[in-house]
């Protein structure tokens, strides 16, 4: 099935500028996580809820240049685009309504 | 009949049939609607943990006075901060940095897999799917040193209230605070790490039949695309795990 392969298939020269913009994100997504690390080890811990919306922000800059770049979506058509990401709106209710409802039980059980 | 014909060539009706409205091949639709749906289920973990953490009292004191107990949810840094070779060190999520950068660089492997199949480089693709999966293989060697670090657990253990000592942490019992916390540690890097061995199986798969020359012969590499679709999302799965179940 498999004959042995003589391909003759010359590939396209890869283009150096595209290669440099993957390499390009590649280094910001590190650059982000070694700030993670900076801020969690590094910061006060009085600082409590400053470093949990830094966390949050620091989060979503990466993932949105994985979804953006790396999972090519940013270039894709805009309503396919819009398809993928407005259904994640349900899950920032749920996420809402469940930390309400946490603190909920919280106070039943500890005051 | 003729105007079922017409509908394909001037493209008036874009949801007629005959087109593809999201300029998006079948494969990578469905790829695209799979992960939504798996970002939800991994979305209802997240949350639940957030729920069941904030149901539990929150460690009060100074971070450099913490022990852990069971009555209070445990500080993460100071539970992950074991390192291979480095025994008694403690270098609090060292090791999980490590393995989100080894998770992060298989992930640029991949984007230059695609990318090389675009110009139909068949060295290329093999190179870079070679490196996703060492790097896929690494990052699981990694979970498995500190799945089996976590459920030994640490040289002192942890003291009860009646005087026994336990050690390490399994679906019962967990010195590093509540049960509950164990059992998500588990169900949520676990699931986890299921996808991703999930997708080391897909790249190796890929990566065959790139060297046996099936997409040479299909004149497309989409194939790598829609892997790297996948493998992609278990990158990005991993960064909202290390931000909300390590640093927070």
């Amino acid at each position: 099935m498999l004959e042995p392969e003589s391909s003759f298939v010359t590939p396209k020269p890869a283009d150096k500028s595209k290669i440099w913009k993957i390499w390009k994100v590649a280094i910001i997504l590190g650059v982000v996580t070694a700030a993670e690390f900076y801020v969690a080890l590094q910061f006060p811990e009085s600082w409590k809820d400053f470093k949990l919306l830094l966390f949050i922000g620091m989060t979503f800059i990466k993932a949105g240049y994985i979804v953006g770049e790396f999972m090519h979506l940013a270039h894709e058509k805009k309503s396919l685009m819009w398809t993928i990401l407005i259904p994640t709106v349900f899950v920032m209710w749920l996420l809402g309504a469940m930390v309400i409802q946490a603190d909920a039980i919280y106070q039943a059980i500890y005051s | 009949m003729s105007d079922s014909i017409s509908l394909k060539s001037n493209n008036k009706n874009l949801w007629g049939g005959g087109v593809e409205p999201f300029k998006a091949s079948y494969g990578k639709l469905m790829m695209w609607f799979f992960l939504i749906s798996d970002a939800f289920t991994f979305s209802a973990f997240l949350i639940a943990y957030g729920v069941i953490r904030l149901k539990h009292p929150a460690y009060e004191g100074a971070l450099s006075e913490f022990n852990f107990s069971q009555s209070y949810w445990p500080v993460p840094e100071k539970v992950f901060e074991a390192f291979p070779f480095f025994h008694g060190v403690e270098l609090p999520l060292v090791f999980v940095g490590l393995m989100t950068f080894i998770l992060i660089l298989s992930s640029v492997t991949m984007v230059l897999a695609v990318e090389a199949g675009h110009r139909m480089d068949r060295k290329g693709v093999e190179k870079w799917m070679l490196w996703t999966i060492v790097g896929g293989f690494t990052f699981l060697g990694c979970q498995a040193w500190e799945w089996s670090h976590f459920i030994h657990g640490t040289d002192l253990g942890s003291r009860l209230l009646d005087g026994s000592i336990i050690y390490g942490a399994n679906l019962q019992i967990n010195q590093y605070g509540p049960p509950d916390f164990a059992a998500f540690f588990f169900f949520i890097t676990g699931f986890h790490g299921f996808h991703v061995f999930s997708g080391v199986a897909l790249n190796f798969l890929i990566f065959y039949q790139t060297t046996v020359g099936i997409y040479e012969k299909r004149g497309h590499y989409e194939m790598v695309e829609k892997v790297g679709l996948y493998w992609h999302f278990v990158d990005l799965v991993w960064v909202f795990v290390f931000t909300f179940f390590y640093l927070i």
